[in-house]
């Protein structure tokens, strides 16, 4: 494969031109992100079931979450969305290095979270507010309060190892720029990720009013 | 009925043969399969590691029947049983049947179809099959090390209890469930955006229509399966009491997610199987298919009432009584869609020149089998029957038919009208029409029997009988072994076909899809030149086809 820009040395055999294959990656990406919804879709019902069951729990559990940082990462996760698109936004004027910039800014946004995440997960372990039979934290009244944490556990944490694939696309993403191999001609890697990082974001932006916000 | 005159060119005559370049001999070397992205080659990896799989749950499955001969035991005690039924059920289904069609068949066929050059995205078909690779390893090694007992269907609590290996099968369906969805994904963008140049959505082959409504199943039900095991698998190690009452959990909720995938699963197996049965019972009775509109709208229509029956499978573990009736009513709407296929396929055949050469000896076998599982399906979608038949040998006998006597009989039809356009060579025809009687009645003894049994009261899962069942018990055993007789000479004269087999020219069918319309085996990039679609795959009555 070329490194020179603006061919259509990225043109593979079997496709006819340019945008028949950026369309197909296009629906790709998309059918992908629905098998991702409903991914979660799964543990969005178990939540509906066991909040429908147990809404007393579910509030009273509620209140050991810390608000302050979980609306601080929604701001971290909307905010390395937006560095995302601009991303894209560069790479189809063709400013490499500002793209490499809003890259490494979504980048750095996304540990940040993974960050706040793991103070917010190391104080819920240390208070022993956890899944199932490691449960020792005796503050939270009623039956069964361990079901909260489980369902926060499973789903903070499903999106948490989300957030680590993205890091790592972006990270390939950076590599293959500074490579040279994206341009305004050829940027589909770069918008496909974008994608994914968009609903990753939005899934956090639904956990978040789910699971601290029920008062 | 008229024998259609096919030329065969001898070895001697072909002026073609063994020159030119096709995608078996273009490239050589473990390399050039390993890491092959040509589709026609993928698929046949897949056809031989669905091949291996369903050997070896054909072995588990000739284990019970030999078992069952007598109520006492015979080799095996019950705990050995019971591993013996779950891995016969886990790899025929997670293994065999849901890949079979799609990934191996539609694989090699359905780009050929629509004229394209592959599969939207190659790689990705590649990785999809080291995928299922991967799977496969994780459930081999859950064999090798001792085995699972829970049965296909992994229901907690006793999933999460039980002392066999149950993590690494379900961690190896996790897997596998991803490499279905990306041949789904694959296939779905394939179709939208690969179309030769005037193949527009109705003049799409009903394969290719099936393998669409399939693939959206793939996509749409599978990742529900992956977070239900998932969960399973979190249950198992970390004990978080999701389905444990005793903990604030349900079991009742796995089996809601574990049925809301494996419900559409079972139309994954079967509706590709419609597909050939189209294309086959067109091409062999030379005549335009009947309906063609309603066999393609009815793919979709089963597609989408399949994902509204899951609770049919949950009528006797307490859920409401008003949810159950809705599924029932919902249950036997599903069945609405198939009728119209079989009757669209009966009127295709109506004064048709039935050409009764193997593949179409299958394609009657699937008619007569699957209508009569369909219908007991419908028995079964009734609550008051379903109430006295429920884990009966009835619904085991019901579900072969409909996974066996229909799929697999759709395989075996699709295996012998694409073999010669995939090795360029005849089987021996003499032999496949004793197969396909050897099979179709050692199925039949095998499992009409167990549809007595199961009105008897005769249990499923179970390694003993009283000893009134022998009987018939005795004679489901010999069916299995007719069968298995069957599928034995079919492997030895395919494999004999491919090295000795006479050349079969590029169209022994004279059939007028795409794939027929090139050189056998076709070349590495499929089209030179894209052929035109300006006719439909089954204008019969306008186009003549030629075997060169």
């Amino acid at each position: 494969m070329s490194d020179t820009a603006g061919n259509v040395s990225h043109l593979e055999h079997h496709f006819s031109d340019v945008e028949q294959q950026r369309e197909s990656a296009k629906l790709g990406v998309w059918l992908f992100l629905l098998t991702e919804i409903l991914l979660f879709g799964g543990l969005f019902c178990f939540y509906s079931v066991y909040r429908a069951w147990n809404p007393d729990i579910f509030h009273n559990a509620h209140q050991y979450l810390n608000v302050y940082l979980g609306a601080l990462n929604t701001i971290v996760l909307i905010t390395s969305s937006v560095t995302m698109a601009l991303a894209i936004r560069s790479m189809q004027l063709d400013r490499k290095r500002n793209t490499l910039i809003l890259l490494g800014a979504t980048l750095f946004l996304a540990s940040m979270f993974l960050v706040i995440k793991y103070f917010e997960y190391s104080h819920k372990i240390h208070l022993g507010q956890l899944p199932g039979k490691y449960y020792t934290f005796t503050g939270v009244e009623g039956t069964n309060p361990h079901i909260f944490f489980s369902v926060y556990f499973l789903m903070t944490g499903l999106h948490g190892i989300h957030v680590m694939a993205g890091m790592g696309l972006i990270g390939w993403l950076m590599v293959k720029t500074q490579r040279n191999r994206f341009s305004s001609e050829y940027y589909t890697p770069i918008e496909m990720t974008g994608l994914y990082w968009h609903l990753v974001d939005l899934i956090w932006i639904f956990l978040f009013p789910l699971f601290y916000l029920i008062g | 009925m008229a024998e259609h005159k096919v030329k065969v060119y001898s070895t001697k005559t072909c002026p073609w043969c063994h020159k030119v370049k096709d995608f078996l001999n273009e490239k050589k070397g473990w390399k050039s399969w390993f890491l092959t992205f040509d589709h026609k080659r993928i698929g046949l990896l897949y056809f031989y590691s669905i091949s291996t799989a369903f050997i070896l749950g054909g072995i588990f499955a000739i284990g019970l029947r030999l078992e069952l001969f007598s109520p006492e035991r015979v080799f095996m005690g019950a705990e050995m049983y019971n591993q013996f039924f779950t891995l016969h059920g886990a790899i025929m289904i997670f293994l065999f049947i849901i890949p079979s069609i799609p990934a191996a068949l539609g694989n090699f066929v359905m780009p050929l179809m629509i004229g394209a050059k592959d599969v939207a995205f190659p790689r990705l078909n590649l990785a999809s099959w080291y995928i299922y690779i991967f799977g496969a390893c994780f459930a081999v090694y859950a064999i090798v090390s001792g085995g699972v007992d829970t049965g296909w269907t992994f229901y907690s609590p006793y999933s999460v209890k039980t002392s066999t290996h149950v993590i690494p099968m379900v961690f190896g369906v996790f897997v596998l469930g991803f490499s279905s969805i990306l041949t789904g994904l694959n296939f779905i963008v394939t179709i939208h955006k690969l179309r030769a140049p005037g193949m527009t959505w109705f003049k799409m082959p009903l394969f290719v229509w099936s393998l669409y409504a399939t693939a959206i199943l793939q996509v749409l039900a599978t990742p529900i399966l992956a977070i239900t095991l998932l969960l399973l698998i979190v249950e198992r190690t970390a004990g978080i009491g999701i389905f444990d009452p005793a903990m604030g959990g349900d079991p009742v909720l796995f089996q809601h997610f574990f049925w809301f995938y494996s419900h559409p699963a079972v139309y994954i197996m079967i509706l590709p199987g419609m597909g050939i049965i189209s294309e086959v019972i067109s091409a062999m009775c030379h005549k335009k298919i009947f309906g063609y509109k309603a066999i393609a709208f009815s793919s979709l229509g089963i597609a989408f009432m399949s994902f509204l029956v899951w609770g049919h499978h949950m009528f006797l573990s307490g859920q409401s009584e008003y949810s159950s009736m809705v599924f029932a009513f919902l249950t036997f709407f599903v069945g609405i869609p198939s009728g119209i296929k079989i009757f669209n396929w009966l009127a295709t055949m109506y004064r048709g020149s039935i050409d009764l050469r193997a593949p179409m000896l299958y394609v009657l076998s699937f008619l007569f089998l699957f209508s009569i599982g369909g219908l007991t399906g419908i028995f079964l979608g009734a609550l008051s029957v379903d109430i006295h038949l429920h884990d009966t040998y009835f619904i085991v006998a019901h579900f072969h038919y409909v996974m066996v006597g229909g799929t697999v009989m759709a395989i075996l039809a699709g295996i012998h009208y694409w073999w010669p356009k995939m090795w360029g060579r005849m089987y021996s025809e003499f032999w496949a029409r004793i197969c396909a009687i050897l099979i179709f009645v050692g199925f039949n003894m095998t499992f009409f029997t167990q549809f007595i049994l199961g009105n008897h009261g005769m249990p499923r899962r179970y390694y003993t009988y009283p000893d009134l069942y022998q009987g018939l018990h005795g004679f489901s055993s010999v069916g299995s072994l007719v069968m298995a007789l069957g599928f034995v000479i079919m492997g030895v004269y395919l494999v004999h076909a491919v090295f000795k087999g006479k050349p079969a020219g590029s169209n022994p069918w004279l059939a007028l899809t795409f794939e027929w319309q090139m050189t056998s085996p076709p070349p590495t990039g499929n089209f030179d030149k894209v052929p035109d679609a300006v006719n439909g795959p089954y204008d019969y009555d306008k186009i003549e086809a030629k075997n060169v």
